[in-house]
């Protein structure tokens, strides 16, 4: 559906992207995610038509995008914060694509309805959009942008600015209408639980490039490189018979028993997070449902299922 | 804060009392001059050229703040500082640069008047306007493109109604500022063309009429309070918030089409605003015997025009003005400290009312008040600095009392605490963070007085010229040669002002190691 090829572009000199690369297919949810700084949103940008690159190009449906500006592209776009327009009330703001378009008053008002209906603010047509909650201003956002079907949609950290529950609400509420709605969905986030629970696959992105692409199972059980490893939260790295290894920490079993001692434990709501140090120095990260929690200082004995063994390479120079 | 009120009560309140004295009650009715057609038809002149100065300020404003507000180009900070130099410039040197430009015929008359409006006003526009454009978010740009919207129609559905607020605010200062132009209107207008403020003018000095001219005085007054509260009105109801971007500066170099616009206008402004001036410097050097240095070296010799040789009305001006701007920095400065501690809005009010009443008015109020005992002080040549301060005064409030309020007042606190006396930290902290703003007030109290014209034409005395009347009297005079004397003075009082002003500029905030 949107092929985005060896995509290069520079701010002042300084390498943003470098030969980025990616694929979504119709229907389908692509999750980008990287730390800040990586790209991420510099190529979300591209395929908006909002930057020009510098070499590479931008397919839609197999048509390349260069001479196509943004307004003719048929790709929406949700900023971080809704980037709503401040003079028009909530009502006016959903309707802007419409009356672009075209549509008579009574169409707008019928559409209208039916998207705020879908984001769940039905109602709030005539509000002002002083008052109104980051969640709110969100929701409003994304029936904007969906209120002319795009042909692929694409989000720029869209809960980056919400508090933790709230975000966590909205993710399943995303995940749930983007599969309802069979969209084409490129999203953007630098939360790697975010990307796990939005994409069908989910591309990391480090420094400009596409380090990994695959469905989060693949990725989470085949990271390309240490640094994704690392990137993931796994920082249980060792040596095995002369090769690397990365440690997955829900694989890091503590028993009772006396061959390490817990330097730190902390319960995060259901799993029990908890680092080890051996007696020959190397320390590791361990993750359980445990409802008994080891305690600190408490001497364990530490054992590994080997199905949570991953080789890594190293990772690779950016 | 009693002595600048004292002086306001004076100088301000006393010669005002003397308009509504004489034009309500002293001297019979005077409500025939109010309703005569004559009056009638100034009254609409007035507000008609200040509309059309408006509307054609704001078309030929808005692309060079459209410009300088989103493009990084080359030499963008120097044309923003050049942009800001007619509006300092004299009235009076922006007429004679209109009259030595337009071709005969053209050069008096609505046209006249209208394009030096414009030729002030523009840095309003491009000001107001330009520093609003350049803080938007430009991701409500791109938003609208990604929903669908091509660059006329961003421009129609976001960007305008987005600047409502600074276009409403933009647009009140310009029609107020054209409404009560005076020199502008009194030179460029002829025998055809007058405004209230001519016409007070014209009333009280050609036709000795001080009964009429206090009467259109209380006209012009009401006409101003009516435009200033018909702006606050629109100003509050156009008032959005708006997403301000997070960078400081959102300007990037153009692109593609925007390149060729972007050219196109800062080389269309650029001849607009040099032309006139350049056409005054080639009027005063263009002598009847070729290009030359005559019309200057005339400025030392006596004239029929005035009562002194014309270099002299150079060191009045120099003098007049070195004293406006003590007194203006004394009166203005002490009523912003006044203001900036919240203690005294009336006060702020009562420092800005010379700026609403105009500078014709405050001639008017002076000749009236002080022509009898017990203030008989027309014979004194140091009321003309008096007037001076007060036009002044205002703009060192408006420059100074923003930054004492900026000041954090943790900071005073810090130095409270590490031991500093109530006086102490106020020479400590709030003099050296405030004397940035201090100098630059200093320089434009003296370039507004070096270039004062609607009061000192009514009180300065004959053989006490300034530079702007000796100016206006060489252009009252027929001739190549008053013409000529005229342009010269208006090159060097320009060039004054432009030395005020960049002077003004390098005085800088002091940062020492003082141990």
């Amino acid at each position: 559906m949107l092929r985005a090829e060896r995509v290069r572009v520079s701010f002042a000199g300084v390498p943003a992207l470098a030969d980025a690369a990616l694929e979504v297919e119709e229907g389908e949810r692509l999750a980008v995610v990287g730390p800040s700084g990586s790209g991420k949103s510099t190529l979300l940008r591209v395929v908006a038509g909002l930057v020009r690159a510098d070499a590479g190009q931008v397919l839609l449906a197999g048509r390349d995008l260069a001479d196509v500006p943004s307004h003719r592209r048929e790709i929406g776009l949700m900023h971080q914060d809704g980037a709503l327009f401040p003079h028009l009330d909530v009502a006016g703001n959903v309707a802007f694509a419409l009356r672009l378009a075209g549509l008579s008053r009574v169409d707008r008002e019928r559409r209208t309805a039916e998207l705020l209906e879908l984001v769940g603010l039905r109602g709030f047509e005539r509000r002002s959009l002083d008052g109104l909650s980051g969640g709110e201003r969100q929701r409003i956002g994304l029936a904007r942008a969906l209120a002319r079907q795009p042909r692929v949609l694409l989000l720029d950290e869209p809960l980056g600015s919400l508090d933790r529950p709230l975000r966590e609400r909205l993710v399943q509420d995303l995940a749930e209408l983007f599969e309802r709605l069979r969209l084409t969905v490129i999203h953007v986030t630098h939360d790697v639980g975010e990307a796990f629970a939005i994409g069908d696959r989910v591309a990391i992105m480090r420094e400009g490039r596409i380090v990994q692409q695959g469905t989060p199972d693949d990725v989470w059980t085949r990271p390309a490189d240490e640094w994704v490893a690392g990137f993931l939260g796994m920082t249980n790295v060792r040596q095995r018979n002369g090769r690397r290894v990365v440690v997955r920490p829900e694989a890091v079993r503590l028993l009772p028993g006396d061959d390490a001692v817990v330097v730190a434990v902390q319960r995060r709501g259901p799993a029990v997070h908890a680092r080890v140090r051996l007696d020959d120095g190397e320390v590791l990260e361990s993750v359980s449902a445990g409802l008994e929690q080891p305690q600190l200082g408490q001497r364990v004995r530490v054992e590994i299922d080997s199905g949570g063994i991953v080789e890594v390479h190293a990772a690779a120079p950016p | 804060m009693a002595v600048p009120a004292a002086f306001l009560a004076l100088f301000f309140a006393f010669p005002f009392a003397a308009i509504l004295e004489r034009g309500l009650v002293g001297g019979g009715p005077t409500f025939d001059v109010l309703t005569s057609e004559s009056t009638l038809r100034i009254l609409w002149f007035t507000f008609w050229q200040a509309g059309a100065s408006t509307v054609l300020t704001l078309i030929l404003g808005l692309p060079l703040a459209w410009v300088i507000a989103r493009f990084e180009f080359p030499g963008r900070s120097v044309v923003r500082a050049l942009v800001l130099v007619p509006f300092v410039l004299p009235t009076v040197v922006v007429a004679s640069a209109f009259l030595a430009l337009l071709p005969e015929g053209l050069e008096r008359g609505v046209v006249a008047i209208l394009a030096a409006h414009v030729f002030f006003n523009v840095a309003v526009v491009v000001r107001i306007v330009g520093s609003w454009w350049g803080r938007l978010d430009p991701r409500l740009w791109e938003a609208a493109a990604t929903l669908g919207a091509g660059p006329a129609q961003r421009l129609r559905s976001v960007t305008l109604p987005l600047l409502r607020p600074p276009l409403a605010a933009a647009s009140a200062l310009v029609f107020l500022f054209s409404f009560t132009s005076f020199g502008v209107i009194l030179i460029l207008g002829g025998p055809r063309y007058a405004t209230l403020e001519t016409e007070i003018y014209t009333q009280a000095v050609r036709l000795f009429d001080l009964r009429a001219a206090a009467a259109l005085s209380l006209l012009q007054l009401g006409s101003v309070a009516i435009v200033l509260a018909v702006a606050g009105a629109i100003e509050r109801r156009f008032s959005v918030v708006v997403p301000v971007a997070r960078e400081r500066d959102v300007a990037r170099p153009p692109r593609g089409w925007e390149r060729a616009a972007l050219l196109t206008v800062l080389l269309l402004s650029g001849i607009a605003l040099a032309l006139p001036l350049t056409a005054l410097v080639e009027r005063s050097l263009a002598t009847p015997n070729g290009y030359g240095l005559a019309f200057y070296r005339m400025l030392g010799e006596e004239t029929p025009a005035l009562l002194v040789p014309p270099w002299h009305a150079v060191l009045n001006s120099l003098a007049f003005a070195a004293a406006a701007t003590v007194l203006a920095l004394l009166v203005g400065g002490s009523a912003a400290v006044a203001v900036a501690r919240r203690r005294a809005g009336w006060l702020d009010a009562l420092v800005m009312l010379p700026l609403g009443a105009s500078a014709v008015m405050l001639g008017l109020g002076f000749v009236l008040a002080f022509d009898e005992p017990p203030l008989d002080l027309r014979a004194s040549p140091w009321l003309v600095p008096v007037a001076q301060s007060l036009v002044a005064a205002p703009f060192v409030v408006r420059i100074v009392a923003p930054t004492l309020r900026s000041i954090d007042n943790r900071l005073r606190e810090a130095a409270a605490v590490l031991g500093a006396s109530p006086a102490r930290v106020w020479r400590e902290v709030d003099l050296p963070l405030a004397l940035r703003a201090v100098g630059v007030a200093a320089g434009f109290a003296f370039a507004i007085s070096l270039g004062e014209f609607g009061a000192t034409v009514f009180i300065a005395r004959s053989d006490w010229p300034t530079v702007p009347v000796a100016i206006f009297r060489f252009l009252g005079r027929p001739g190549a040669v008053n013409a000529g004397q005229a342009a010269a003075l208006g090159v060097v009082l320009m060039a004054l002002t432009a030395v005020t002003v960049l002077l003004a500029d390098r005085v800088t905030t002091v940062r020492r190691g003082t141990l």
